[in-house]
């Protein structure tokens, strides 16, 4: 009877040692994405904070990702309300946050145009 | 294909690829010439990952309801996200930043409450005692056992973190989208007000999480309410972290909440063991620290002052007494700038309240056509985000190589026949040089060293410190005391009569 709970048990269990070691690989991936992005952004310039924000606020939909395996998976009825619910906020932010961001840098573009007619 | 699984290497090189593709979006994203590709990159990166996950996914099919699930919510989603990015008017952008920012945080937070429900449904459907109590096998052998022992700390973790981020960055971003959009008054609470009962609900939040995995054993019925509890508990918290703090400071809160709904993803990628969302999340947590330095850094204050301590107006701001402050008309504006070799513009917040962004645009065109150099300098707080004047003036056509930093401009002031303040006020004030002012250390603009300044606002009214300034007392200053798109549009028109 044991071994049926133990078979439904989902791929986070620490019972084998699966989880342990993700942890350790998981911190490196976590520092290692961190540095990057410190490195990456610290040399932005001002002009564009807002798209820079708008656009990281896309890429934060990411968790779509496991918003779409919630709904799939064998879950209970309200975890695939949560699930649902999930997944449409999350692709809000997603669809909107790249269109958007799209927009407003291409007004800079027609600005950057406008500087070459002006000179 | 029933074989694809998430440790597929199919599967597995499409999210290395989808992370690759988000780090190079995000360094295109980072330059002028290439950020429009940068995004587009990053949005690829997206589906790539979206695609990627929806073939694992078919491995579940034969479960229509669960597709209806997905599509519908892809595709309300979907309709959604792109009226919203449609429709709304750029003076109206930090609001939908806040927005977006909220429902990221929210996902996550649904994603890992979803997790933990999923756990508990797999821990409740176990054998029970004679006590009622649930007897599984758990790390320490066969027992009554919590959800720490029998799924692990690091899924429990992971998944009360989750919660808590993702919590605090909805409603947080919530209660910014109202002030942003005016909908909720800055009602300034008392020298305590708030702060106190966020303290409480904090550690309130932190030791319900605590017992969600570390409680209760054998009892996921009772376990469910915790979890319920610390949602609640932390969407409080969001709203009593922000409700305190004032429209002015609102490009450090929006900064700081973009990070965390990249945190939040992050965590929410440990609870599901993916790597691609520690690295999504990572990149946007990592982004937006840095905004949140810069925005500190620009307003001379800590983080933690922003967040705890709001500014003390009484604290050196003195009288708010004016004496010998020149009025002036638009008609008198035109004339002082009809005369005028180079110009400066200050825009601040009142530009983007008074959409005056092409009205000023237009002036400068004006003056351009008549060989005068106009310039605009930004400081890095003007606006209610980061960037926010530059996006209002890149709308109106302003080509950024005219937009200038403080460090850039700030000793032009002195070689500059004309600047116009257009809607701002502390990001000029001189009392920044003043030592025990509020605003002292404030990186300023130095507009006063100009030959005339012209300040259009529509009062006296003191700026988001609540402290005077002095440069409206300046013999060099002239107030125009109007709406800024009012004050600019007649500038205009009398320009032309000139």
């Amino acid at each position: 009877m044991t071994d049926l709970a133990l078979l439904a048990l989902p791929a986070a269990t620490l019972a084998d040692d699966g989880a342990g070691s993700f942890l350790i690989v998981g911190l490196w991936v976590f520092l290692l994405a961190i540095f990057v992005g410190v490195e990456l952004i610290t040399k932005v310039p001002p002009t564009l904070h807002t798209p820079l924000m708008s656009g990281a606020n896309a890429i934060s939909g990411i968790t779509l990702v496991g918003a779409l395996s919630c709904a799939a998976a064998d879950f209970p009825q309200a975890g695939r309300v949560l699930g649902f619910l999930a997944i449409t906020l999350a692709t809000i932010n997603v669809v909107g946050g790249f269109l958007v961001t799209d927009r407003m840098l291409g007004m800079f573009g027609s600005s950057g145009r406008g500087k070459k007619d002006a000179d | 294909m029933g074989a694809i699984t998430m440790e597929s290497p199919l599967i597995q090189g499409a999210y290395m690829a989808s992370a690759l593709l988000f780090i190079l979006g995000i360094s295109r994203l980072g330059r002028v010439r290439s950020a429009r590709a940068g995004n587009r990159i990053a949005a690829l990166a997206m589906l790539v990952a979206v695609v990627a996950t929806t073939i694992v996914l078919w491995g579940d099919a034969g479960r229509e309801t669960l597709w209806a699930v997905l599509a519908g919510g892809v595709a309300l989603g979907s309709v959604i996200g792109l009226v919203l990015a449609r429709r709304v008017a750029m003076t109206a952008m930090p609001e939908l930043v806040a927005l977006f920012n909220g429902l990221g945080g929210a996902a996550s937070m649904l994603v890992a409450w979803a997790e933990l429900e999923r756990a508990r449904g797999t821990w409740a459907s176990g054998p029970r005692g004679a006590d009622g109590l649930v007897v599984s096998e758990g790390l320490f052998g066969l027992g009554t056992v919590n959800l720490a022992t029998l799924y692990g700390p690091l899924f429990v973790v992971a998944a009360v973190l989750s919660i808590l981020i993702g919590a605090v960055t909805l409603s947080g971003s919530l209660v910014a989208y109202g002030k942003l959009a005016g909908k909720i008054r800055g009602a300034r609470l008392g020298p305590l007000g708030i702060r106190p009962l966020n303290a409480v609900l904090l550690a309130t939040a932190v030791a319900v999480a605590g017992a969600v995995g570390f409680a209760f054993a054998g009892d996921p019925e009772t376990a469910a309410w915790a979890i319920y509890a610390l949602v609640g508990l932390t969407l409080l918290l969001g709203i009593g972290l922000v409700v305190p703090i004032g429209g002015a400071d609102m490009p450090v809160v929006i900064s700081l909440l973009n990070s965390y709904s990249g945190l939040a993803a992050c965590s929410t990628g440990f609870v599901l063991q993916n790597n691609l969302l520690i690295v999504a999340g990572s990149l946007v947590g990592a982004s937006g620290l840095i905004l949140t330095k810069i925005m500190c850094r620009a307003m001379n204050r800590s983080l933690a002052n922003v967040l705890f301590a709001g500014i003390d107006a009484g604290s050196a701001g003195g009288d708010q007494e004016y004496t010998g402050v020149k009025s002036t008309s638009a008609a008198e504006l035109a004339m002082v700038l009809d005369a005028a070799q180079s110009v400066i513009i200050v825009p601040g917040y009142g530009l983007a309240v008074a959409q005056a962004q092409h009205k000023v645009q237009e002036l400068a065109t004006l003056l351009e056509g008549r060989g005068c150099e106009v310039r605009y300098a930004i400081h890095p707080v003007a606006g209610r985000m980061p960037g926010h004047m530059n996006v209002l003036l890149a709308e109106a056509s302003v080509p950024y190589e005219r937009l200038f930093e403080l460090d850039e401009i700030n000793g032009d002031f002195k070689n500059t026949d004309v600047t116009i303040v257009v809607g701002a006020n502390d990001v000029c004030n001189p009392a920044a040089y003043e030592e025990g002012s509020a605003i002292a250390g404030m990186p300023v603009l130095d507009v006063w060293d100009s030959r005339t300044v012209v300040v259009v606002k529509r009062s006296l009214s003191p700026g988001y410190a609540g402290i005077k300034n002095e440069l409206f007392e300046r013999d060099n200053a002239l107030m125009l005391f109007d709406d800024a798109r009012a004050a600019i549009e007649e500038a205009v028109s009398e320009f032309g009569d000139l």
